[in-house]
C-alpha cells in the first residue's frame, strides 16, 4: 500500500545554527565543573583527569589548570584513546589509533574523572570504561562533560555536566575549543528556526 | 587503507607512516597488564605457511591474538597440501571457512598475488620465494625510526645475498618511499644487474663493504642462505666472511650512532660475528619485539574497519 503524496510539499528547511555557549560561557562552565570536582572529591586528592580525544583532552587540561588555581593542588592529566574499544569499528573505514598517555603515577587505586566534550548516546563512555579496565584498576570512575544533549542508548550518566541541552535527534551539537579549533563555542545545528 | 599487503610498493609514504605510527601505539600494549585489545574480536586470521618459519609465524600469531582475532595455523606439512592439493583449492577451502585474512608464506614468488585474486578476505604476504617480505621491511623501518628518530635522509647499506633476498627487495622499496637512501653491497654474483634501477631509482650498488661503512647510518646484514651455497655464487664460506662479514674491526669503522640489523635467523661467524651480534648497536632482538607491534598495526589497518 502506497502512502498518498503530501498535499503541500514542505518548503526546504533553512539549516539553522544557534550558539548555545559563547567563549565567556565556556570558561564559566569549566570553572564551575572544576569547583564541583573539588567539592565532590574533597579537594581532588588521589584524583586523575583522563581526557577522551579529541576535545576531552584540552578540557581535562583546562580543568586541571583551574583546580590548581582555586586550591593549589596539582591533578595529574592523561589521555585515554578509545578507538580500539569502539562498538562501531566495523561500520566505518579503519580509524587511526591515537596515543593513550597515562600520568606517571598511573591510575591504580585512584579516582579517575573521564572528561569529554559531548555526552550523547553513551557509547563513547562505554568504550572508555572498557579501555580503562585494560590499563589499570581505578578505585572509582566519574564522568565530566561540557554538554549533555540527551538521547542515551546505554545506562550511563555524567557526574559533572557543564550544560544540559535538550535536543532533537536530528539536531547536531558541535563543540569547538581554542586548542583544537581556534575558538571556544558550543553550537546547535539543524534546530527548527526560532 | 589498502585491502592487501603484498609488496613494499603497495604502501605510499602516507600509508607507511600510518602503519608505523599505529605500530607505536600497539607497542604500548606490550607493557600493560592486559596485553589484549578487542579490535578484531570475531575475525578469523589464517596463517598459511608453505615454508618453515618460526619467528614470522609466531609473530603473526601473537599479533592476531593480541587483537582478539581467532587464529588458525595451517602448515603445508601434514595437511592436504602434502596430498597434492593445489593452492587454489586450499584458498577456496579457507574462503569457505570464513577467513577474514590470510597470512601466506610460499616458496613461489607471486603466490600471494594469485591468492589475492581467489579469496574475499585480505591477503598479507609473509614472504614469497625470492620476491618480497613487506612486514619485515615495515618492522625494519620501525626499528630504525624508533632508534634514530627519523627515516628521511638515512643512508642504509643492505649487505649480502641480495639476489635471493625478499627482505632486501621489500626494504629497498619501502625505505626509498620513506626517503632513505639504500646502498646494496655484496659479491657481484649475488647482486642482480640493474636491480637498483628496477626497484627504486637512487639506489646504489657497491661491491666493497669497507668503502661504504664510514658513511652509513644503518647496516643491514642478510642471511647467507646455506641451502643455496652449492650453486657456487662465491668460492668459499671463509672468503665470503672475510670480504662481506661484519666483524668487530669493521663495526668500529661505522659512525658512532650507526645501527647493525639482521632479519634473522643469523649464521654467527658467517655474515656476522658474535661480537657484533651481541653489541649494543645490534637491534636484532628489538626487531623481533617490534615485529609483533608492526604486524598488529597491519592486521588492524586491514581488518579493523569496513574497507570494502
Amino acid at each position: 500500500m502506497a502512502y498518498p503524496p503530501a498535499a503541500h510539499p514542505s518548503p526546504p528547511r533553512q539549516p539553522s545554527v544557534k550558539v548555545i555557549l559563547a567563549a565567556a560561557d565556556v570558561s564559566r562552565v569549566v570553572d564551575r565543573i572544576a569547583h564541583q570536582i573539588l567539592e565532590k572529591t574533597q579537594g581532588a586528592a588521589g584524583t586523575v583527569l583522563l581526557g577522551i580525544p579529541t576535545r576531552g583532552v584540552p578540557l581535562a587540561h583546562r580543568l586541571a589548570a583551574r583546580i590548581s588555581t582555586f586550591e593549589d593542588v596539582t591533578v595529574p592529566v592523561g589521555v585515554l584513546d578509545i578507538t580500539l574499544y569502539r562498538d562501531d569499528l566495523r561500520r566505518h573505514a579503519t580509524r587511526a589509533v591515537g596515543p593513550t598517555d597515562l600520568p606517571p603515577g598511573g591510575i591504580d587505586g585512584k579516582r579517575v574523572v573521564l572528561v569529554d566534550d559531548v555526552l550523547f548516546s553513551g557509547r563513547t563512555v562505554r568504550a572508555a570504561l572498557d579501555a580503562l579496565s585494560d590499563v589499570g584498576r581505578p578505585a572509582s570512575v566519574q564522568l565530566a562533560v561540557l554538554v549533555d544533549r540527551g538521547h542515551r542508548q546505554l545506562p550511563i550518566r555524567a557526574d559533572y555536566v557543564g550544560k544540559n541541552i535538550p535536543t532533537a535527534l536530528a539536531e547536531n551539537v558541535k563543540v569547538t575549543l581554542a586548542e583544537t579549533d581556534g575558538t571556544d563555542e558550543v553550537k546547535l545545528y539543524g534546530g527548527t528556526p526560532a | 587503507m589498502i585491502r592487501h599487503l603484498l609488496s613494499g610498493a603497495d604502501l605510499d609514504a602516507g600509508t607507511a607512516t600510518l602503519v608505523l605510527d599505529t605500530a607505536a601505539e600497539m607497542a604500548t600494549v606490550a607493557g600493560r597488564e592486559v596485553k589484549k585489545l578487542p579490535a578484531l574480536r570475531g575475525r578469523t586470521v589464517v596463517n598459511l605457511f608453505y615454508e618453515d618459519s618460526t619467528r614470522t609465524r609466531i609473530s603473526f600469531e601473537a599479533a592476531a591474538k593480541r587483537l582478539s582475532a581467532d587464529v588458525i595455523n595451517f602448515s603445508a606439512k601434514g595437511s592436504s597440501v602434502a596430498k597434492g592439493e593445489s593452492l587454489k583449492d586450499t584458498a577456496l577451502t579457507l574462503q569457505a571457512m570464513g577467513a577474514d585474512a590470510v597470512v601466506v608464506r610460499h616458496p613461489a614468488s607471486g603466490a600471494p598475488h594469485r591468492l589475492a585474486e581467489w579469496v574475499d578476505g585480505s591477503v598479507v604476504n609473509a614472504g614469497d620465494g625470492t620476491h618480497e617480505h613487506p612486514t619485515q621491511a615495515l618492522l625494519d623501518a620501525y626499528t630504525m625510526r624508533s632508534r634514530l628518530g627519523r627515516l628521511d635522509g638515512l643512508h642504509v647499506a643492505i649487505v649480502g645475498d641480495v639476489l635471493h633476498s625478499r627482505v632486501a627487495r621489500s626494504n629497498v622499496l619501502l625505505l626509498s618511499t620513506l626517503g632513505a637512501k639504500v646502498t646494496l653491497v655484496g659479491p657481484p654474483t649475488l647482486i642482480p644487474v640493474d636491480i637498483a634501477a628496477a626497484l627504486a631509482p637512487g639506489t646504489d650498488v657497491c661491491y666493497d663493504l669497507d668503502a661504504v661503512l664510514p658513511d652509513v647510518d644503518v647496516v643491514m646484514m642478510l642471511r647467507v642462505q646455506r641451502e643455496r651455497m652449492g650453486d657456487s655464487y662465491f668460492p668459499s664460506a671463509r672468503e665470503y666472511a672475510r670480504r662481506y662479514g661484519l666483524d668487530g674491526p669493521r663495526m668500529r669503522r661505522l659512525p658512532g650512532h650507526a645501527l647493525v640489523m639482521h632479519p634473522g635467523p643469523m649464521n654467527r661467524g658467517m655474515e656476522i660475528t658474535p661480537e657484533v651480534a651481541d653489541s649494543p648497536r645490534s637491534t636484532i632482538v628489538e626487531q623481533v619485539a617490534n615485529g609483533v607491534s608492526v604486524r598488529m598495526a597491519v592486521l588492524y589497518l586491514l581488518l579493523g574497519g569496513n574497507n570494502r
